[in-house]
Order: C-alpha cells, then structure tokens, then sequence
C-alpha cells in the first residue's frame, strides 16, 4: 500500500471537489471491503482517498412518490433489513445476502457493491484488467474457469462482480450521480460499460463524479435472483440470474432477464426477456426462456460449465419470482 | 510403588475423560500470543521480494533506491552457497527481503528493489499430462497380475487423482528474532520447538545452545513447519545486521506460494473382479508431480496390500511451483482416494453393494476386524441400509443424493519424547517439556496423564511446554506427539511418585509399594483411611523437590505407545445435477484411536481433520496461469475453504474398550484427514451415476462428467 493523503468531507459537494478528473489519482471510501484490498494489493495508488463516512445524507432508505430511494453508502446490511425492500424487491434481498458473509454486509454499501472492481484473478494478480504479459493476453489460452461466456470477443474478458445491478436493472433502477458540473440521472441498464483501455473503468461513472443513491420504482414487479455458488459462505457466484416482470396470474409482461457474473457488464438477455414476455409463465415458456438466455453465449476453453449453470439460473430466478 | 503401564478403566479418573483444552480461555479471550503478536522494543519488520517470473536468472538486484527511503534499515539478498543469485524455479521464489520500521515503509521500499533477469523461460505447470514424465519409474509387483485378469469375470477400469492443494495455515510462517547479550532469541511459528535452533545456528553465527527457541501457540502446521526456513534465515540475519529485533511473518499469498505444498497424483487403476466380489488383479499407472522436487508414488494399493496379484507403477512429473511439504498424513489421502474409489468401481462393476464388497475383502486388510466393526458402526451412524441406492438409481429430479465410504491406516507410534516432573513440598506440580501444541491439545493431554499419574485434578498440575530449555521432544508431524508426551509424562510422573512414596513410607507405616496416589491423597492400595493428603505427603519432603526426568522409551522398558491404527469414513451427499454443486448432508468418521488420553480433544481432531477433509474434497485447489506460473488464486477468496454451512452435520464416533485401549496411546491427527476425498468422491459416483475423476469434485468436473456420463 502506498502513502496517500485521507479526506472526510461533510457533504457530496465537498467530496466532488476534492476528487481528480482523472483515475487512480482519488478513490473514494465506503465500506471499504473493496478499495482496502486493491490499496494493499498495490492495485490502485491513489494520491487521496475521499471517506463518505461523513457525508451522512447518503446513508438511509426513503419512500419517494411511487420510488424506494436508496442512499449509496446504505450497508448491505440496511438493504436487506428494510421492511419495504423485502415487500417489494427480494431480487435484491436474494442477490445481497448470498455475498454470504455478515461482515461484508454490515460493512458493505450498496453503491459499493455496485462499483466494485472485477474479481479476475489475473486482474487481481497484478496482470491488469486484459489480463496480458508482455503484450500478450493470458485469459483465452489460461484458466479462464470464472471469465466471461458474453460479451468476451474483445480484451475484456473479466465478469462484472456486482451482486445488486442484474436485480436493480431488471427494476428499471435508475442512478443518481454528483458531478462538478452538478447532478444527474442514469439508468441502471446504461450506468455499466466495458473497458476500453486498462485505464477504464467497467461503469460510465466518471472519475470526478460521486454515486449517491439509487432509486427503484415501486410498480409491483414480480421479481427474484438465483445465483450458483460453490460455498454457502463468502464466495462469488460462477453465475447469476435476476428477473423481474409483470404477472398478474394471466401472462407476463414487461419482462427483464438480467444476467451476472457472466460477461463484463450485467448482462441484459434480451432475447429471454422477449421470449417470456405474452406468455403464461408454465414449464414451456421457463424452458425457451432460459434455452433464450444461453443462445449466444460464447464461452472460453475452460467455462463452458457456466452456460448449463446460467439455463438453471434463470429458470430459478423466474421460479423464485413467481413464488 | 506406582507402575509405569497405564491404569486400567477403573483407574482412571482424567484419562479418557472428556476434558476442556487448557488453552481454551487464553485463545478465546485473545491473550494466548503467537508469533504474529510478539512485539519488541525497537522492533523492525521485513518483507520478502519474490520473484514475477517461474524460469529465470537473475543478473542483478539494485536495492539503492529502497536503502535511501527513510525507515529501510536493513537489506537481504539471497545468494546460493556459491555466492552467486539462485537460478529462479517458480513463480514467487524469494530475491531479497528489505526490514523497516513500519510494515508500510517496508512494502513501499520493496517497489523500489530493481531486480534484473536474464534466461527468462517458459514454466511447466501441467502436473496431469503423462507425456512430460521425467525422472525414474517406481513400481511394484506382486504375484501374478495378469494370470489374475485372466481369472476376473469383470475388469473396472478408471482414471482418479487429485489436484495440488497447500496446507493453507490460519496463521502464516515466520518469526519475531532479537539479539540480546550475544544470544538469539526467537519465537517462530513452528512444528519442531526443540528441533528449530539447529536451523537458525549458520544465520545465526551462534551454536544451537545460544539460540532461545519459544512458541506457546500455534495456528496450524499440518507439516509444513517443521524447520526454520528461509524466512528464518532471514529475519535472523537481518536482526544481526540492524542490531534490532526483527519480524518476519509472510503475507497470505507468500504463504501459498512459497510455504508448502501436497503434491497432486493422478492416473489410473485396472481392477479384475469376480462375481462374488473376490478380487483377482489390480494394475495402477500413476503420475503426480512435487513441484520441482521428486515425486513419491502413494502407497498403493492403500490398505488393501493383501491382494494377491497387483502391478503398480508410479513417475513423476516436474512442475514449476513451490516445494512439496508433508501434508497431513503424507500420500495417504492420495493413496485412499485412488484405491477407494477403484475399488468402489470395482463393486459398481458386479452390481455389488460397496458396503458389502467392501467388507467381503477386508481380509486383504492388516486390520480385518477392527475394520469391519467401525463400517458397522458408520453404516449405522449414517442408515445405510435405509438410504443406500445402487450407483445412480435414485429418484428423477435434480436433487440426487448418495453415500460412498472409505478406509484408511496410519502409523501414529509416539515420537521421542523427555519430560521432567517436578513435585514441590508445597504439593504443587510441574512437567515440562519441549514440545509444542499446534492446536491439538498436547498441553490439556500431559496435564491428563500427569494428573491421573499423580491422583490429582486437572487443574491442580501445571505443563510448561513450548521452549527449547525445556527437556527436547520431537517435532510434531506423523501424529507422532500425544504418544510420545503422554509416554515421557507418564514415566517421569511415575517415578517422581515413587520417589514421594518413599519419602511417605515410614510416616504411614506402609511400604512404598503398597501405597498408592487416589483421589487427592496417598493412601494404602484400596484403602483411604491409611493415609494422608497429597499435601501432607508433598510436606514431607522438607526443603528438596523431587524432579525425575522421564522419556518415551520409558525407564523401566514399558511399551505405553503403539503404531498402527484404521478408520472409516461414510458420506452422505446430494448433488444437484443441473448444476454440478455437491452438498454433503452427513459424513460419518470412525476411528480407532488406541487409548483415549482426551474424549474431547480427540473427538475435536476428528472433527478438524474431517473438515479438512471436505474442503480439499470439494474446494482446494493451486491455480497456476499455465503461460507465467503465476498462482492466480493465492488468497482465501478463490482458494476455498469449506466454512461451517458447507460441512453438514460431521458424527465422529472413537472405538472404545479394552481391545482398543489397552494397546497404549495412538496419535490421530493423519487418520481424521485422510479418507474423506474418496468417501465423498464415491458418494458423488453413487448419487449421479458416473465417476467424476478429479478432486477437488467442483461444479465443473460435476457438470462436465455428468454430460460425458449420459445422466438421466
């Protein structure tokens, strides 16, 4: 870990303004169970790292005309506590006690687990975000076993680890961010982008901005999560699945498949939206949605296993929705 | 006079009693210091560069940069015998190692190190490819192998093996070294107390006598600690060069990489069977590899070394990672796993049940009996009759469930062992000894043995244990301790009492050899009212203590440890075929255990060693990226460990009475580890039909064998 200087600032204006334009040279703290390893990993060096311990305006859960506002530095703890989040979203609830470990979630935030950095091993080991040697990309040829099966044919080929973005897209989620320029609004489906160059991050965010909340409209969705997890405990899911939709006993509509752990972003499986959408929700339309899901996958020498995982997944997530 | 054997059950107060570990309060409340927390006066800490790259030279280090950053005070390069830089085998070899005042300055000045490298090369990380054998054949004949095929109604035939795995201890290697007065003093993380000093003495430039080895606590070894190590070396030579103490623990990825490793073994097993379950041939190519070191062919075949006509060959294969270390129970978890589910396949083969199959060839076995009264006992432990399916017929649907069992055998023998038990005229009690207790509770086993030895309570004896001034026992590996501890306590207990009885003798007007030591007191043999307390009895002694020093090979020649013992585990699994997770319901672990010093922490090995167990059947195992020899999971994120959700419900059961006691004490921390892979592996087979060949038995292997398996 290098020497960096430390800030606590009182509110999201402050924090902005001591945050550079450029990565790397500022991070920002939450709940700190990402960024103290990439700091002890040498990972990332910032100059200064800006705590929003203080800024207390982003912490607590609030109804808001027909939305569920979410403060980013709202624990995990918190999410899965809120009487309103069980009623109406247990995507979420699914998706964030699966992380499996009571100290990430009582030190975990929401916004952080939204902007945590990949848990690639070769990105991890210091191999950067391609995963290259000398130039020469490792993953394709290497052991690829918890990459991507979508959206790998360029260099990024790590998995977005996020536990709550497949269930917050699915909701038509929409993030609020704070820049110097002030504040603004995007969707949970466009928040996310895949790396360009190693100096990318995975999300539009910019450098200089602030997450600070989310915000998920309450319009009485069906909806759930599956992951496939090895360990019961702390672990990463090899795949995710959250979906929501609308079933009012008759058929479904306004569907969203949102799929993690499999491509560098959530992964929003379109086709399988469509595929479920104007049809009862039976075995049939469980089976061509998630054979939907998995069509266009394109796995790597060693996760093929994650394409028959992933058709498990979204069934089970439609499963737990309609339950 | 008190003899030496041990007493029998109706003698025994402690032993064999079920007792808290001593340690228990000091490790729970966290006042027990291990090496980690030892701190001293002007201390300084060191890190180790290691080398990026598996092949290489290395032509230079420059460390200038690092030198000039306030807080660096001392600097390390490793050089051979020659005097030149190590020719680089792996990934993670240690360069240098640079000691500052803080853990900060150290890590940042280790960014400044500037190491240049020639002949950088291409690393051999493949341990499973038969093709890239090098060194000698090892095999193994007996009788007539192929006359036995001949005679088979039906030959099974499969590929086992399992991957590499480390020995992942809780708390990493390392020390804490000071100088003081001309002499060293360390406090290591170690397996070997008595034994360490003679590895610091070149670092040093000191003899063994004037190294002060101390470790009261330990988070782990499972034989990766049994010497000083490089890091050892290290942090010593760099407290002598600074003048100042100097701590060297190693990070959580060094530990991986560079702290021991249990070498993979892979190949395959032809088994000839008759109809009956009478098997006729075994014939086994296998190849693994320990690292660069040499590789060890697992004993095979394991437990069932009576079969008649067997061929085996073994060879291994080079690969570019860390060493090989003894890995709790050496080559039998290996052995058990390849043999056990062989055999298992074998009885799939004639449509047998493996419990029956299994027990119809036990008298190939060392141990037929004891053996088939433990699978009794797990069968019952576990409802085989009520829950055992043949191989993958099982009810439809994605949930399946199955058992699979596996029998295994260890020496366990008692280790060199001396021990000195004082008795004070105060009545208060010592024995000390220079062992150790990694967590097994060497501690809570001599004071048991010392206690019953003297007819006190528990708490009325103190152990001093964990330095090497302390009378030398042998380091902890083989399962080797509590015979080794209890033997030289028992002797040097025993003798100091009779020394005691004589002193008491012509008080109470009985003959030493008629007295006894009961209940507090020391009274005629059967009979309390000629007597008096142990510490009137302690008061006659004046101002002299008693002191006897007693070892493993006891004074009087008694045989009070023994070699030699069998187990059995079953499991309980379902796995979900859709997505290849392996959930284990129950696993049952039956072991004889000789004579029972503690219920409780022998129960609690076995509970230990079976999570162990679990884990690397399920989860552990070295990544290595196959292009640089990187370990690409040298953290406790991607290594996995099983943690408490993922274990089910673990039943020991330890086999008692005089046919298993009276044969003397038996260390079992190898045999709780060694039969779990096999065990759960042949649940696995049992539940979906199909061998899946590799440990660790993850989602993908599942999955992967299921679809070549054709599962309904």
């Amino acid at each position: 870990m290098n020497a960096f200087e430390y800030a606590s600032p009182t509110s999201v204006d402050d924090a902005v303004s001591l945050l550079s334009d450029s990565w790397g040279e500022t991070e920002v703290l939450a709940g700190g169970t990402d960024l103290l390893t990439l700091l002890k990993q040498g990972l990332t060096a910032p100059r200064l790292v800006v705590s929003l311990s203080n800024v207390k305006q982003l912490s607590g859960i609030s109804k808001k005309g027909g939305s569920l506002e979410i403060g980013a530095t709202t624990t995990l703890s918190e999410l899965v506590a809120n009487a309103d989040v069980q009623e109406h979203f247990p995507a979420l609830v699914t998706a964030a006690n699966n992380i499996g470990s009571t100290q990430i979630l009582n030190a975990g935030t929401v916004g952080g687990d939204l902007l945590q950095r990949p848990r690639c091993w070769y990105f991890r080991n210091g191999f950067g975000l391609f995963g290259t040697h000398d130039g020469e990309p490792l993953v394709p040829t290497g052991d690829n076993r918890y990459h991507a099966i979508f959206g790998n044919s360029g260099a990024a080929k790590f998995v977005n680890a996020s536990s709550l973005a497949p269930g917050l897209i699915a909701l038509g989620a929409t993030l609020s961010v704070q820049g110097p320029g002030g504040a603004r609004e995007v969707k949970a489906s466009e928040f996310y982008s895949t790396p360009k160059s190693e100096n990318d991050r995975e999300y539009t965010l910019k450098p200089n901005e602030v997450l600070t909340g989310v915000s998920i409209p309450m319009q009485g969705l069906r909806n759930g999560t599956y992951e496939v997890r090895q360990r019961r405990g702390l672990d990463w899911p090899m795949v995710a699945a959250s979906v929501a939709f609308e079933h009012g006993g008759g058929t479904v509509s306004d569907a969203r498949i949102v799929l993690g752990h499999v491509a560098p972003v959530p992964w929003f499986a379109e086709k399988a939206s469509k595929e479920l959408g104007g049809k009862q929700p039976n075995d049939a339309a469980l089976k061509s949605a998630s054979e939907a899901a998995v069509a266009d996958a394109t796995p790597l020498s060693r996760n093929g296993y994650k394409v028959q995982q992933l058709r498990v997944a979204v069934r089970r997530a439609i499963e737990a929705a309609l339950a | 006079m008190a003899k030496l054997a041990w007493p029998g059950p109706d003698r025994r107060k402690n032993i064999g009693a079920r007792i808290s570990r001593l340690d228990g309060p000091e490790k729970t409340t966290g006042t027990a210091k291990y090496s980690y927390d030892m701190n001293r006066e002007g201390m300084l800490y060191a890190k180790l560069y290691q080398s990026p790259h598996a092949i290489a030279k290395v032509t230079a280090v420059d460390t200038s940069e690092a030198e000039a950053m306030p807080g660096v005070k001392g600097v390390y390069i490793e050089k051979d015998r020659r005097g030149e830089f190590p020719n680089i085998t792996y990934a993670g070899d240690i360069i240098c190692a640079i000691a500052a005042t803080s853990e900060e300055i150290a890590d940042e000045a280790l960014t400044k190190v500037k190491v240049s490298y020639s002949d950088i090369g291409s690393p051999q990380m493949n341990d499973n490819d038969p093709s890239l054998i090098s060194g000698r054949d090892q095999s193994k004949e007996q009788g007539d192998p192929d006359a036995g095929f001949g005679e088979a109604d039906a030959v099974s035939e499969g590929t086992y093996g399992l991957a590499c795995i480390t020995h992942a201890c809780l708390e990493s290697h390392g020390q804490m070294a000071e100088f003081k007065d001309g002499e060293l003093y360390v406090w290591p993380s170690t397996q070997n107390v008595s034994g360490y000093a003679g590895g610091l003495a070149r670092a040093a430039e000191l003899s063994a006598d004037k190294i002060h080895v101390e470790c009261q606590y330990m988070g782990g070894g499972f034989g990766s600690k049994f010497g000083a190590d490089k890091w050892g070396s290290i942090s010593t030579i760099l407290s002598k060069q600074t003048a100042k103490p100097v701590k060297l623990m190693l990070e959580r990825d060094q530990e991986h990489k560079v702290a021991g490793h249990r070498p993979s073994a892979f190949g395959t097993v032809k088994i000839g069977v008759k109809k009956d379950g009478t098997i006729t041939a075994w014939d086994s190519d296998i190849w693994g590899s320990g690292g660069m070191g040499n590789f060890r062919m697992p004993p095979l075949p394991y437990v069932f070394t009576g079969l008649p006509n067997y061929r085996t060959l073994g060879r291994g294969i080079k690969v570019n990672r860390g060493a090989a270390r003894a890995w709790r129970g050496p080559n039998h978890p290996q052995a058990a796993l390849i043999t056990m589910c062989a055999l298992d396949d074998a009885a799939h083969a004639i449509g047998m049940d493996s419990l029956s199959f299994f027990k119809k060839n036990l008298h190939l076995t060392d141990r037929p009996e004891v053996y088939a009264e433990e699978l009794d006992k797990a069968a019952e432990m576990i409802d085989w009759k009520g829950k055992w399916h043949p191989r993958g017929e099982n009810t439809g649907g994605s949930m399946r469930s199955g058992l699979g069992l596996s029998i295994h055998t260890w020496g366990g023998g008692g280790g060199q062992s001396d021990c000195a038990v004082t008795i004070n005229p105060d009545g208060s009690v010592v024995g000390r000894t220079g062992t150790q207790d990694l967590g097994t509770g060497t501690r809570t086993v001599q004071a048991i043995v010392l206690s019953d030895t003297l007819g006190l309570p528990v708490d009325k004896v103190r152990i001093e244990i964990g330095k090497n001034s302390l009378p030398a026992s042998g380091a902890s590996g083989g399962s080797t301790t509590v015979g080794g501890v209890s033997s030289s306590t028992r002797d040097a207990a025993t003798q100091a009492l009779n020394a005691l009885l004589e002193k008491v003798a012509p008080d109470l007007g009985v003959e030493a050899d008629k007295l006894e030591a009961w209940d507090g007191r020391i009274q005629e043999i059967g009979n309390p009212s000629k007597g008096m307390s142990w510490e009137q009895a302690c008061s006659l002694l004046g101002g002299m203590a008693i002191t006897k020093q007693g070892s493993k090979d006891t004074s009087d020649g008694t045989i009070l440890t023994v070699s030699g013992v069998g187990g059995v585990g079953i499991a309980d699994v379902t796995v979900d075929i859709e997505t290849g997770m392996v959930t284990i319901n129950e696993y049952a672990a039956v072991q004889d255990c000789g004579l029972i010093i503690d219920e409780k922490t022998c129960e609690s090995q076995l509970y230990g060693g079976t999570i162990m167990g679990i884990t690397y059947a399920l989860y552990e195992e070295t990544v290595y990226d196959p292009a640089t020899g990187a370990m690409l999971n040298p953290d406790f994120e991607f290594y996995k460990i099983a943690g408490l959700a993922d274990v089910g419900k673990i039943k020991v059961h330890l086999m008692r009475g005089p046919k298993y006691e009276d044969r003397g004490v038996v260390g079992i921390g190898e045999p709780a580890v060694i039969s779990q892979g096999a065990a759960i592996a042949n649940a696995v087979a049992n539940a979906i039909g199909v061998r899946v060949p590799e440990l660790p038995l993850t989602p993908d292997r599942v999955l992967d064998a299921i679809s070549k398996g054709g599962v309904a």
